[in-house]
């Protein structure tokens, strides 16, 4: 497009479209600031077409002369061009709507509410749903749904035994490997079996197999509830007269109850294996040693210790990945969003159950 | 004299897995008209509409959009082409994560260097065109369904298109709003000159907004024309999806 100046007057020629509208009002502003205080007219004769990117960069350029006193004029455009203008040429002047400002004390004491009514007092108010129907419902065989405590449990539990067994293996093996150098100066190499045995069984073989399901399970529980919210999923079985945490979040509460206890079992086997493993290779401690040794240490209250924190950790990794995925808001990315956060905080729960229970069963 | 092209499809077939999907489709659409697409549930609209946006390939036959065939483009070529495109789809299809008006503007600030004063301006003034500019600065999420449409069709008209694409843009209106986005289509038609193919079930908006049809039934093209003789097409298919049209009030209409 091409600006000239002709007897008083700027005549605009050419296009004043989206592509040209960004250097016209740029260069006109910057030539024109300096000028005098007097009022301008475009002629726009020879003008061939606008959109309206170019009609809002005159008025663009209005609005930055106005605040000179100064006012342009549009002349001589023709019929095409002032259809436009007409069109598009705001009659007013814009007022956007202001984004809403809350100050710094508004914001910190809303979001200490938010936390307390929107988190906590929710989550119980969920989790006392949630239980309430999964007992209810373990009485009720007529309401569960066929073959879903087995298909979630083959998800849940099946699924994770082989990454279980095989990261809880390594890290006995690493225990025993770390302490070996340690135990042999102080010519304690026998209490090698003790350090695997009650380290693994009362601390690892639970904690990291809690961190895997968080991880592989409740991520998945969150992204599901969250889609089927999304997608309306959920609305469609409240309207069919379903519960949806009946139907979807108790099936997957009574498998990872379920499955927990077992994969901590195998977690245990595994990691004192590995154990084991290292204290034959560094501390010549032969496997019937530390089986010997092993039953002489072991008590039943691990066990039953292992039991309690399984169904716990269980417990807050449903509930978590399920709280998460029906908060969802704002589509795909709320889901990704609402996932993230599922793990993160069912990972800190259950470190924080561990700690907790730990003091308990000290 | 022969009227300006925008759309030229030629022999298009589409198939998925072994369902054909269109058969030797073939139709024009004319520059500053609006050209509805027809058709049963199942008729291969969408896969028709989502072909002439390049979504899916062309494996048999052409399609030509503004001149060009789509098949032949080059990537940087198939962007121009979008830039002169606006497409809006039946969900809105908005960003959930961006205000209105920063969905409105992505073209804008992402196609354009024009300052971020001057785009704001031109979103607000989009916005007002579809009646929404109190929306600016919320999220889809806080729209209704017919508030989202909007929305949507700001967006889809913010670069001053020549070519609109709209899919079931009245699906889940009322009649009353309806009837508003009909209006819009038909000033930015009439008052922009844009052309627009429009995917659509209404019939009342076909009335209101049609100047020639392309009816599909069963992948195959039933009938092209001026809407006028559609209403009086002796193809079962075409007879039977204006019987609607036969009640007393339409025919007063047609009159």
């Amino acid at each position: 497009m091409l600006a000239r100046f002709e007897s008083g007057c700027l005549k605009l020629s050419g296009r004043l479209t989206v592509n040209e509208a960004s250097v016209f009002s740029t260069e006109f502003l910057r030539e024109y600031r300096a000028a005098p205080d007097r009022s301008l007219d475009f002629d726009l004769s020879a003008l061939e077409a606008i959109d309206s990117a170019g009609v809002m960069a005159l008025f663009y350029i209005q609005k930055k002369l106005d605040e000179k006193g100064q006012r342009i004029e549009l002349k001589n455009a023709p019929e095409n061009i002032s259809d436009k203008i007409r069109l598009f040429y705001p009659r007013d002047e814009i007022r956007m709507p202001p984004p809403s400002q809350f100050g710094w004390f508004e914001r910190t004491g809303d979001q200490v509410h938010q936390f307390f009514t929107a988190y906590v007092f929710s989550f119980i108010v969920l989790a006392a749903n949630i239980f309430y129907w999964g007992i209810a419902d373990l009485f009720r065989k007529k309401v569960r749904r066929k073959g879903e405590f087995v298909h979630q449990s083959v998800l849940i539990g099946v699924n994770a035994v082989f990454i279980v067994v095989f990261l809880t293996f390594v890290i006995g093996y690493v225990i025993a490997l770390h302490s070996a150098g340690q135990l042999r100066s102080f010519g304690a190499n026998i209490f090698i079996v003790d350090l695997v045995v009650f380290s693994i069984m009362s601390q690892m073989g639970p904690l990291i197999t809690a961190i895997l399901v968080a991880g592989r399970s409740g991520s998945s529980i969150a992204a599901e509830v969250a889609t089927m919210k999304v997608t309306a999923e959920l609305d469609a079985l409240k309207t069919m007269g379903l519960n949806p945490l009946r139907f979807v979040v108790v099936p997957k509460l009574y498998a990872c109850m379920f499955t927990m206890p077992f994969l901590i079992v195998f977690a245990n086997v595994a990691g004192i294996t590995g154990g084991a493993l290292a204290s034959s290779v560094y501390l010549d401690i032969t496997p019937e040693i530390f089986i010997n040794r092993m039953q002489d240490i072991m008590m039943s209250k691990d066990l039953y210790t292992a039991l309690v924190k399984s169904q716990v950790y269980a417990a807050l990794i449903v509930l978590t990945g399920s709280f998460y995925g029906l908060r969802v808001e704002r589509g795909a990315e709320g889901v990704g969003r609402m996932t993230t956060m599922a793990v993160v905080v069912s990972i800190t729960l259950v470190i924080l159950a561990d700690s907790i229970l730990g003091v308990i069963f000290y | 004299m022969q009227k300006q092209k925008v759309v030229e499809v030629s022999g298009l077939y589409a198939a998925f897995e072994h369902e054909v999907v269109l058969k030797d489709v073939s139709f024009t659409a004319n520059k500053g008209e609006v050209t509805v697409i027809l058709g049963g549930s199942g008729s291969g609209k969408t896969t028709l509409f989502r072909h002439l946006l390049s979504l899916y390939p062309v494996k048999r036959g052409s399609v030509r959009v503004l001149g060009k065939d789509v098949t032949t483009l080059r990537e940087v070529e198939q962007v121009e082409l979008y830039h002169q495109m606006g497409v809006f789809y039946q969900s809105g299809a908005l960003l959930n994560s961006l205000t209105v008006a920063e969905n409105v503007a992505l073209p804008l600030a992402q196609h354009s260097d024009l300052p971020a004063e001057l785009i704001d301006e031109i979103v607000y003034m989009k916005l007002g065109l579809v009646n929404l500019s109190h929306a600016f600065h919320l999220y889809p999420s806080q729209l209704s369904g017919g508030m989202l449409k909007r929305a949507a069709l700001a967006r889809a008209i913010v670069m001053d298109p020549p070519l609109l694409f709209c899919d079931e843009p009245g699906a889940g209106l009322d009649p009353v709003s309806l009837e508003a986005l009909d209006r819009l289509i038909l000033n930015l038609k009439n008052k922009l000159g844009m052309s627009i193919i429009l995917v659509t079930h209404e019939v009342s908006s076909i009335m209101r907004v049609a100047n020639r049809v392309v009816f599909l039934d069963k992948g195959v093209v039933a009938f092209e024309g001026q809407l006028v003789e559609a209403l009086h097409s002796d193809h079962p298919a075409v007879q039977e999806f204006f019987s609607v049209m036969k009640s007393d009030s339409m025919k007063e209409l047609l009159k």
